[in-house]
């Protein structure tokens, strides 16, 4: 009981001792006499299906009219036929599909015992078992990931010789918001600052190379950093007028303030080009050679021959390294004194003040550091695509990387990348399908959100341990502000 | 030196003889309401003081007062590093116009002139709040590391060293969590270090807020209702906890409180509220036999205050003979008569 006060006496330290006692006592006297439950006799199999049965019930009666029946202008009115084939296929259909979903995937509110097969394969124990895993093994499946992101281009140029180049750039395009995610999720994952214009810092750092390119004739690596640093600086330009507004307030003035830097580029025309943009962006060089024709460049000194794929392949590495740095400065970050202080703004901004921590500060650093992050991806995009105009820096950009950070859990460094591949990836994938494009995207992102309403891992890593890891569920970390 | 409280409702005392926070005339007004009414007492160096008095009486008014969360109307708020700081030397500083001002054998610092966080960073005065402002998502241990954050800050090289974990760094963050581990070691629990803070339990989170101010090294700690919801036994390790902040850390303690039991118990100084105004200044003693402080709990006619008083002082004798002989008990000794005068 008493360690603290050493200096107590005796009978001071007996007597909560024995009202520990007491209330022990109190504490077996309480609650409820010991019953046992009866034991569930309807299986988990038994019950989805009838679950199952009973929704195929449900869609038999509506689709009887919809799909049963048919009718067609026919002379002297309408003719109706029947389609039983197709009936039947819907309501098997929904039979089989409610099923697997039962049994996979939702949960009903039964015991532990009973939980459904794909998630307890997926983890042990109560709560998020998805995030859990993750969280158990993300070092593992971070590394795994890396290792797979680095042998992609050379995969690709083995597997799909006419499809190539077309593949790897899609690899850079998800690499991309995956770094653009990465640098969001500063500001609005561990900060709790919800930026609606970060499309903004990606566009002073695109524009920021172009126009050093167009002027000054520099080449990318040298104007990345140049690019890095403009975007901070108007990142503490925008943190300034932000520091003391919160929630909605906060979201509309950076909504505005994205939206402010694409109308200036388009009407500063002397300056920008306006709305023609600006073309001959020149192409990142390797050590001062280039990847092009000619035997004096980098394919050429090689030997092997020139092949507009390398030069994707080459893009591909650059992102990648751009985007490791962000994530490994990340989770540097989280570790060190700043990190947690953001972490802490997040869940308290008063208590941070009453400890003396300087919110202004901590709020402009993750405002400029996250815009850095977005200058050195605006600076990849314009070298990649050689023109650029403010058309690609609309305010669905934001929202695009927005959604990538919220879907994939905020402040999660892993969400970000699965978020990224599962809508970037998937949105190219379905561009033959235009029109259902946004309809199954539409979908997707309300699926994610009702089944993980705070992303798709959303537990929190502590980012110091005293003996063992314990992974911080969702449901006691804050938002911040604006959410 | 003494910068003793002339005012007829003070009883005078060793606070007054080098007090380490000194609260003059300070008035809060919020639009035609005054909140906080030219009140002025001494924070003794190395006491637990109380700041008392019914609901609404400005108490809190005060606290953030000092903690820089309000701009006070009109006053004067001091605070003192050192016990050898002249009062020439305190209206040098305040004709000056500067924050702080560091003299030959400490600093003084007019807290009405500061910032909240530099209240914190530089004058050394932490603070709890009535309802527990913890980060609820990170750890336990994590939250006593934010604590830290300006030795942290400084050791990290403002962030460009630690990213590459120098030597300097490394050092500085093994004796953060040293000094984590020493605090979770008195407030008990080190075993829960790896825990969410919004996953323990309220008595250990109030103990947790408590610990996590420790950190900041305070000179002056204000505790805003630090046993409010306790159980009786929480509220004595609670009292054991401050006795030893102050005996061992050598914190001055301010305490805003209901619970008489902890009041009386503990303090060594005891300020009391009403309508924003101070009715009473002494030793626990004096402000329990005061009968405006009855009357203020009470809320009785002015006749019977005499007839309270005298119940009071009887209720009193009773509560001393009872404490002498049981010690800690349920309430820690707590005299019928003031458990009634709880609101």
């Amino acid at each position: 009981m008493s360690n603290i006060n050493q200096a107590g006496s005796a009978d001071e330290q007996q007597a909560p001792g024995a009202l520990v006692e007491w209330e022990q006592r109190v504490a077996g006297y309480a609650g409820e006499p010991p019953f046992v439950e009866e034991p569930q006799r309807l299986s988990a199999i038994a019950a989805a299906l009838k679950d199952a049965a009973i929704a195929a019930a449900i869609a038999a009666a509506l689709f009887l009219f919809f799909i049963g029946f048919r009718t067609d202008i026919a002379i002297g009115g309408l003719d109706l036929t029947t389609r039983w084939q197709a009936f039947g296929t819907a309501i098997v259909v929904v039979f089989v599909g409610r099923l697997l979903f039962r049994i996979l995937l939702w949960r009903p509110a039964t015991k532990a015992g009973t939980r459904p097969l794909l998630l307890r394969a997926f983890g042990s124990g109560e709560g998020t078992p998805l995030s859990e895993h993750f969280a158990r093994h993300s070092k593992s499946v971070g590394v795994v990931a890396l290792v797979a992101a680095v042998l992609y281009p050379v995969i690709i140029l083995a597997l799909f010789p006419m499809k190539d180049k077309q593949f790897i750039d899609l690899g850079v395009l998800v690499l991309t918001y995956i770094m653009l995610g990465w640098g969001l999720n500063i500001v609005v994952g561990l900060a709790g600052l919800l930026d609606l214009g970060y499309v903004a810092f990606y566009a002073v750092g695109a524009y920021s190379f172009a126009l050093f390119a167009q002027f000054f004739e520099v080449g990318f690596w040298f104007a990345l950093p140049i690019a890095g640093i403009l975007a901070a600086c108007w990142g503490l330009i925008l943190g300034f007028p932000v520091l003391r507004l919160r929630g909605d307030y906060l979201a509309i003035v950076t909504l505005a303030f994205g939206e402010i830097i694409r109308v200036v580029l388009l009407n500063w025309y002397t300056f920008t080009g306006g709305p023609n943009g600006i073309s001959g962006i020149p192409d990142p060089t390797f050590f001062g050679l280039e990847f092009a024709r000619g035997d004096d460049n980098l394919p050429g000194l090689l030997g092997i021959g020139y092949d507009s794929a390398y030069k994707q392949a080459y893009f591909f590495y650059i992102i990648l390294a751009l985007a490791m740095i962000t994530n490994l400065v990340t989770l540097r970050l989280r570790k060190l004194p700043l990190g947690r202080a953001w972490e802490a703004l997040r869940e308290d901004e008063i208590a941070c003040r009453s400890l003396g921590i300087n919110t202004t500060n901590t709020k402009l650093t993750a405002f400029a550091i996250g815009a850095m992050f977005g200058g050195f991806a605006g600076a990849f995009f314009a070298t990649r695509q050689g023109f650029i105009s403010p058309e690609s820096f609309t305010f669905m950009e934001s929202a695009l990387i927005l959604a990538i950070v919220v879907l994939g859990g905020l402040g999660s460094q892993m969400g970000v990348v699965i978020a990224s591949i599962v809508m970037i990836g998937g949105f190219e994938l379905f561009r033959d399908f235009a029109e259902y494009r946004m309809l199954i995207f539409g979908l997707l992102m309300v699926i994610i959100m009702v089944w993980r309403p705070r992303g798709l891992i959303a537990t929190r890593e502590p980012s110091a341990i005293l003996k063992e890891r314990q992974t911080i569920s969702a449901d006691m970390v804050a938002q911040g502000e604006g959410h | 030196m003494s910068a003793s409280i002339k005012d007829n409702v003070s009883e005078p005392g060793r606070w007054d003889e080098s007090p380490v926070l000194t609260v003059e005339n300070l008035t809060m007004r919020f639009g035609g309401l005054v909140a906080v009414d030219d009140l002025s007492f001494n924070v003794g160096r190395g006491d637990i003081t109380a700041l008392i008095g019914p609901n609404g009486a400005g108490k809190t008014t005060v606290f953030n007062c000092v903690t820089g969360f309000y701009k006070p109307t009109e006053g004067r708020i001091i605070m003192r590093h050192g016990s050898a700081i002249s009062d020439a030397e305190v209206r040098k500083l305040t004709e000056s116009g500067e924050q702080s001002m560091s003299t030959a054998e400490g600093a003084i610092f007019l807290l009405e002139r500061m910032p909240d966080f530099c209240i914190s960073r530089d004058a050394k005065v932490a603070r709890t709040f009535q309802n527990i402002r913890l980060f609820g998502g990170m750890t336990v241990l994590e939250n006593l590391l934010v604590a830290q954050h300006n030795a942290l800050m400084a050791a990290s090289g403002f962030t460009i060293g630690g990213i590459f974990n120098l030597p300097g760094f490394r050092k500085a963050r093994q004796k953060s969590i040293d000094k984590a581990v020493y605090w979770l070691e008195h407030i008990r629990l080190k075993e829960r270090a790896d825990e969410p803070a919004a996953a323990l339990p309220y008595g250990d989170q109030r103990r947790l807020e408590i610990a996590r101010a420790m950190c900041t090294d305070p000179q002056l700690l204000c505790l805003d209702e630090p046993a409010a919801g306790l159980n009786p036994r929480e509220s004595s390790e609670l009292n054991e906890l401050l006795q030893f902040i102050r005996s061992e850390a050598g914190t001055s303690v301010l305490l805003i409180e209901h619970d008489m039991g902890v009041v009386m118990e503990i303090s060594d100084h005891v300020v009391v509220l009403d309508y924003g105004e101070k009715i009473s200044d002494g030793s626990a003693d004096y402000v329990r036999n005061d009968p405006s402080v009855i009357a203020a709990y009470l809320g009785v006619e002015d006749e019977e205050v005499a007839e309270a008083e005298a119940e009071a002082a009887a209720a009193a004798a009773a509560a001393a003979a009872a404490a002498s002989a049981a010690g800690q008990t349920m309430s820690g000794g707590e005299p019928a008569g003031e458990q009634e005068t709880k609101p």
